[in-house]
Formats: structure tokens, C-alpha cells, sequence
């Protein structure tokens, strides 16, 4: 028997019960969408917080200043002012470091003309940008000199921007920052969310020093609050943390066994621990879709049963006519593979629907890819092949002159 | 002609279940011998066996023991395929219930062996269509079983048994489901086959439908009891 003739044979038989074949189908067509449209949930929330991470920059360290005890009363960390900018300089020069920049923010109302703004004001060096991975998109940064001078330079994020100036170039336009004149100089691109939902686009940058004299005095000069750290690479941030540590501890004069003055946290790591549980999430999204899939399958298992036993008779009469067992072995397990494959394109062409109904209407990240999309379509097939072949080899066993008995 | 009779049947039996006293036999030791172009009637009450003695006939039934040697070759020892193979090219089967497709054009009825013998789409349907005439169909190409009525339907089923051009027409009560005067225009067909030189085994329990063939044989219990002329 032909081929084309097998597969003619098996799509004349589902046409003549229409209703039985589409309500089957239905059952692979919501599998299929389930398991397209969670994979492209998943994949959406991946791709976000990759993004995140990218945008976080990439081998991040934190160096914190460690607790005050004042009274007996101990604030948290990061509230001792023990962290410099030579700090930071001197972390900068260690072998596993690529580079770290001292950080002083605090918050500030922004006045341009009649609108204001207030927001979070981070005084930096220049070198900040790299290590956060962040560019401008357009303007420039301000230069070491302009750290030097103390300058009244600012480069704003795309939030404070548009909340100040509308649509309008902010470049070269002068702010108020508590009452100093300031010049716009750079405006970052977009950053987005932060892991945490923070919307990191909501900042203004000023040289360190114009942070630390001219806007949020300390009695405690030369004091930076953070610093941020790039590690040279991945696999060494271990080592990054320990030859921090070593050196902060020798640069304030700590005894072997006093407690340290800072902490060390990688940033990086808590990033992927994030991408980590993302994935999860998204691997039992697919697992819960693949659950809905399988019962599709064991309902075409059901019906190609039910199938088969109604058809006894018909069985009989091919066979009496010169059917061998493997045609009606293959009709029956082609009629099953073409349920699930017709079932699985509509329900990829329902995933993909309601993708994009969840971007659309809801707001949310998802992503389909090729690849979520060909093993759907490769699992409805095996799904077909599997639960399809019991009945079908139930089929070809008949005996023909029991078949044709049957009523 | 070839000296080979189309069947020879040795010593052959069949029954059903392991043995000891479950053991049920249908057939017991028969032995004939058909040469080609027979016309043979077989009769019987019901339970004597004809009918279980067609199906092996026709390759559909194995015995449990016995020769049947068709066209000179064993058949008994054979798979399941090569018995599927002999059932396309050699043999036609006519039964009593039509046993068409339901819902499947009287064309596509016809050229269904010459699907599983592998025969290409065009050149079915041209076989199916040299069919329909001779049998008076050329009318019903199109129609289903169900818009035909039992006459006709069975012509559609001679036809079928006749698309391969097998040597061999087996048929079972091929009238039984029939009114006399349509039962006798089947009867002529068959006659006008057989005239043509295929071989024609009729199984029925009308003597009247009997009396068209050339040599009858009777089974009762398992047994052939006659087998001659058929009586006046």
C-alpha cells in the first residue's frame, strides 16, 4: 500500500466523525497552547531578569562600611563612616579587580524652571558608569577634572529627565539642586526596572566631591557610603572578596582579631540566585502545561479505542480484501498522529495567541522562540506516536475472520 | 492447462479450545480436491461446518491441522502477510451481510483491494470504472451503501471481489439478504463469471440457489456426506 494512500485512508476516516475528531483534537490543542503560552511566560521572565542582571552590571561586589556603636546603641551597616575614596582607589589597583568607584548619594528636590522633581542624587566618579555597564544616550560624562573642581555638572536618568523637561533636550540646560545652579551635562539610557521593581532610570549623578561639599555635607570629610566593585571576572570574585578584605583590613589599621570596620557582598550572585528561581518557575510552568498534554494523549488513546472496537467490522473487511496487518496498523496510528499534529499546530497557533494577549493586555514580558515552539510541536507528535500505537496494534491483532463476525 | 488442481485439500481439521473434553471440533478430516473452473455449491444445516470451511478457504481461518494446497502451494504454513497477499490477488470474497464500507462511494468500495495491492490512484479508479458496467452500476459510481439497495449493493461487493481478477470467488450466503427475483439476477452473475473461467464456491442452504452450480457437496456435522452432481 501507498503512502499517500495510507495517509488518504486515515484523513477520510477522522472526516466522516467530525465532531468526536475536533472535540479529541481539542484536548492536544489546549496541551500544546499551555505548554507554548507557559514557556513563553517563563522565557519572558528569564529574558527579564537577564536583563536585570545585564543592566546591574556584570561581577558586581559592594563594598559596605560596617556598623557605628554609639551609647551601646548599634546602627545597622553601612551606617559607620569608614570607607574612602582612596578606599576605592586602592581597591581598584587589586589583581582581581577590574575597577571600583566610590559612590555618595542621597536625595535632593530638582528644580528646572517651574517643575521640580525630587529624586536620588549618587555623587560618582567617572568610572562608575562602566562598572554599572550604563551609557549615555547623549551628552558626555563629567571628567576627573570635574571631580577635582567639585564641579556643578549633573547627568540625569531618563525619569528625572522627562519629569523635568518634558520632551525637551536636557543638555546644557541649568537645574537647581538645593539652591546650586547645575549643568546638565550627559543623559543616561533607559535602565528599567531593578530586580527588586526599583525604577532605576529615577537618579541624577554629580561628581563625588561636588556630593560631599556642596550638597550633603558629613562631618566626616572625605567619607563615601558605598563602593562598587567590578571583579575581573566571574570565576574570580571569590578571590576578589578575599583580597578585598584583606587590604580594607590593613588600610584601617585592624588588629587580626578585631571585627571588620565593612562588609564584602556579590552582587552578581544574588542576581543569579534571582535568574536561578526565575527558572524554576518557568521549568514548572512547562511542567504543569506538559500535565494537560498528556491528558490530551490518553484522551486520544480513549477515543482511538472506542475507535477501533466500533470498528471491528471495517477492520474485517479490510483484511478480507488484502489488508496486511501493518496497513491498519499505520491507518490507526496515522489517524492518532494526524490528531495531534493538526491539534498541535492550532494549539501553537493558540499559544502564540495568547502570548500575545498576555503582552497585550496584561502588560507582560513573553518571549516564544523557535525552539519552545518545535517542541511542543515534537511532543504533541510523540504524544500521538505513543498513545496512539496501543490501539492501533489492538487493531491489527484481530483476528480477520473474527473481525468480520463482529457486529 | 496446468495439471495442478486450484485446491487440494488433505486430511484437514479444524477445532476449537486445547483438547480433552473443551475440544470442539468443527471440521473433521476432509479431503477434496477443486480444479479451475469449478462451480461448487456447498450446503449444509447451520453448525456443519461450511462456513468455517470457506473462511479457510478463503485464507481468512487457519485449520488446526490438514493440508490445503492452493494453486499447487501450501497455504497452511503461511504468515500473516502472505495469507493478506493471497487474499488481495487470488481470491474474491461475496458475503450474505455485502460487508461494503459504509459511507465510502461504490468506486471507492470496488477499488479498495486495489488500494492494498498497492495499485496507484488513477489506475483504480479507471479498473473500478471498467467494473461498473457489466454489473449495471454505472449510475451508482458515486453513492454510498446506504443509498443502494441490497441487489445493488450486492453487485457493488461482486465487483470488488472481481478488481484484482483473482481465480477464485468465494461466497457466503451470497443471497441470503436477498428477495428471490434479485437473488436470481445475483445467481446469473455468478453463472456468467463462472462461464468466463473463474472458479465459484457458493456456500448456502437453498437448494434452489444450489441447483445453479455444477457440483455440489454436503457437510453435516463436520463431515463431508456428499459430494457429486448436484440433485435434480
Amino acid at each position: 500500500m501507498k503512502a499517500g494512500d495510507l495517509l488518504g485512508e486515515a484523513w477520510r476516516a477522522m472526516t466522516l466523525n467530525r465532531l468526536r475528531a475536533a472535540l479529541t483534537m481539542l484536548g492536544i490543542v489546549i496541551g500544546v497552547g499551555a505548554v507554548v503560552l507557559m514557556l513563553a511566560i517563563g522565557k519572558g521572565a528569564e529574558y527579564t531578569v537577564n536583563r536585570s542582571i545585564a543592566a546591574l552590571g556584570s561581577n558586581l561586589l559592594i563594598i559596605l562600611p560596617g556598623a557605628t556603636t554609639s551609647g551601646g546603641l548599634r546602627s545597622g551597616t553601612g551606617s559607620a563612616p569608614t570607607l574612602t575614596a582612596a578606599d576605592a582607589v586602592a581597591v581598584g589597583r587589586l589583581n582581581a579587580v577590574e575597577d571600583a568607584a566610590p559612590v555618595y548619594p542621597g536625595t535632593a528636590q530638582l528644580v528646572y524652571g517651574p517643575s521640580n522633581w525630587s529624586t536620588r542624587i549618587s555623587g560618582v566618579t567617572p568610572n562608575y558608569f562602566s562598572i554599572r555597564n550604563w551609557s549615555l544616550a547623549s551628552g558626555h560624562l563629567f571628567s576627573t577634572n570635574d571631580v577635582r573642581a567639585a564641579s556643578r555638572v549633573a547627568i540625569l536618568g531618563q525619569t528625572v529627565a522627562r519629569n523635568l523637561f518634558g520632551a525637551a533636550n536636557p543638555i546644557g540646560k541649568s537645574i537647581r539642586i538645593m539652591n546650586n545652579p547645575f549643568r546638565v551635562i550627559g543623559l543616561l539610557h533607559a535602565k528599567g526596572q531593578s530586580l527588586t521593581g526599583r525604577d532605576q532610570d529615577d537618579i541624577a549623578y554629580v561628581p563625588i566631591t561636588t556630593a560631599q561639599t556642596k550638597l550633603f555635607g558629613t562631618p566626616f570629610p572625605g567619607t563615601v557610603r558605598y563602593i562598587m566593585v567590578q571583579g575581573v571576572s566571574a570565576g574570580q570574585m571569590k578571590e576578589a572578596e578575599q583580597e578585598i578584605t584583606r587590604l580594607l583590613r590593613q588600610r584601617h589599621h585592624l588588629r587580626k582579631d578585631a571585627e571588620a570596620d565593612f562588609s564584602v557582598r556579590n552582587l552578581t550572585a544574588m542576581a543569579q540566585a534571582a535568574a536561578r528561581a526565575t527558572q524554576a518557575v518557568s521549568f514548572m510552568l512547562g511542567a504543569i502545561a506538559s500535565i494537560s498534554l498528556l491528558v490530551g494523549g490518553i484522551g486520544i488513546m480513549n477515543i482511538m479505542l472506542v475507535s477501533v472496537t466500533e470498528r471491528t467490522r471495517e477492520i474485517g473487511i479490510r483484511m478480507a480484501v488484502g489488508a496486511k496487518r501493518r496497513d491498519i496498523l499505520l491507518q490507526f496510528l496515522l489517524e492518532a498522529l494526524i490528531l495531534c499534529i493538526v491539534g498541535g499546530v492550532a494549539g501553537i497557533a493558540l499559544g502564540i495567541g495568547g502570548a500575545w494577549l498576555a503582552s497585550a493586555a496584561a502588560g507582560m514580558v513573553v518571549v516564544v522562540t523557535s525552539s519552545a515552539i518545535a517542541l511542543a510541536f515534537l511532543f504533541a507528535a510523540a504524544i500521538g506516536v505513543f498513545f496512539g500505537y496501543y490501539p492501533a496494534h489492538k487493531a491489527a491483532l484481530l483476528k480477520p475472520v473474527e473481525a468480520l463476525r463482529y457486529e | 492447462m496446468s495439471i495442478t488442481p486450484l485446491i487440494r485439500i488433505a486430511h484437514l481439521h479444524k477445532h476449537y479450545g486445547t483438547g480433552g473434553e473443551q475440544r470442539l471440533a468443527v471440521l473433521h478430516d476432509i479431503s477434496l480436491t477443486i480444479e479451475q473452473g469449478e462451480f461448487v455449491a456447498i450446503m449444509g444445516p447451520s453448525g456443519s461446518g461450511k462456513s468455517t470451511f470457506l473462511n479457510i478457504l478463503g485464507c481468512l481461518d487457519t485449520p488446526s491441522q490438514g493440508d490445503y494446497y492452493l494453486d499447487g502451494r501450501e497455504v497452511a504454513g503461511l504468515d500473516g502477510n502472505a495469507l493478506a497477499r493471497i487474499r488481495n490477488q487470488r481470491i474474491g470474497f461475496v458475503f450474505q451481510g455485502f460487508n461494503l464500507l459504509k459511507r465510502v462511494t461504490t468506486i471507492n468500495n470496488i477499488a479498495l483491494p486495489l488500494l492494498y495491492a498497492g495499485m496507484g490512484k488513477v489506475a483504480r479508479r479507471r479498473r473500478a470504472l471498467d467494473l461498473l458496467g457489466p454489473l449495471g452500476l454505472e449510475a451508482h459510481a458515486e453513492r454510498t451503501p446506504s443509498q443502494l439497495s441490497g441487489g445493488q449493493q450486492q453487485r457493488v461487493a461482486i465487483a470488488r471481489a472481481l478488481s484484482t481478477q483473482p481465480a477464485l470467488i468465494l461466497a457466503d450466503e451470497p443471497t441470503g439478504n436477498l428477495d428471490t427475483r434479485t437473488g436470481g439476477e445475483i445467481m446469473e452473475i455468478f453463472k456468467a463469471l463462472n462461464q468466463q473461467g473463474i472458479t465459484l464456491i457458493l456456500v448456502t442452504h437453498e437448494a434452489d440457489i444450489a441447483r445453479h452450480a455444477k457440483r455440489l457437496v454436503r457437510f453435516v456435522d463436520g463431515r463431508i456426506v456428499y459430494d457429486g452432481v448436484v440433485e435434480p
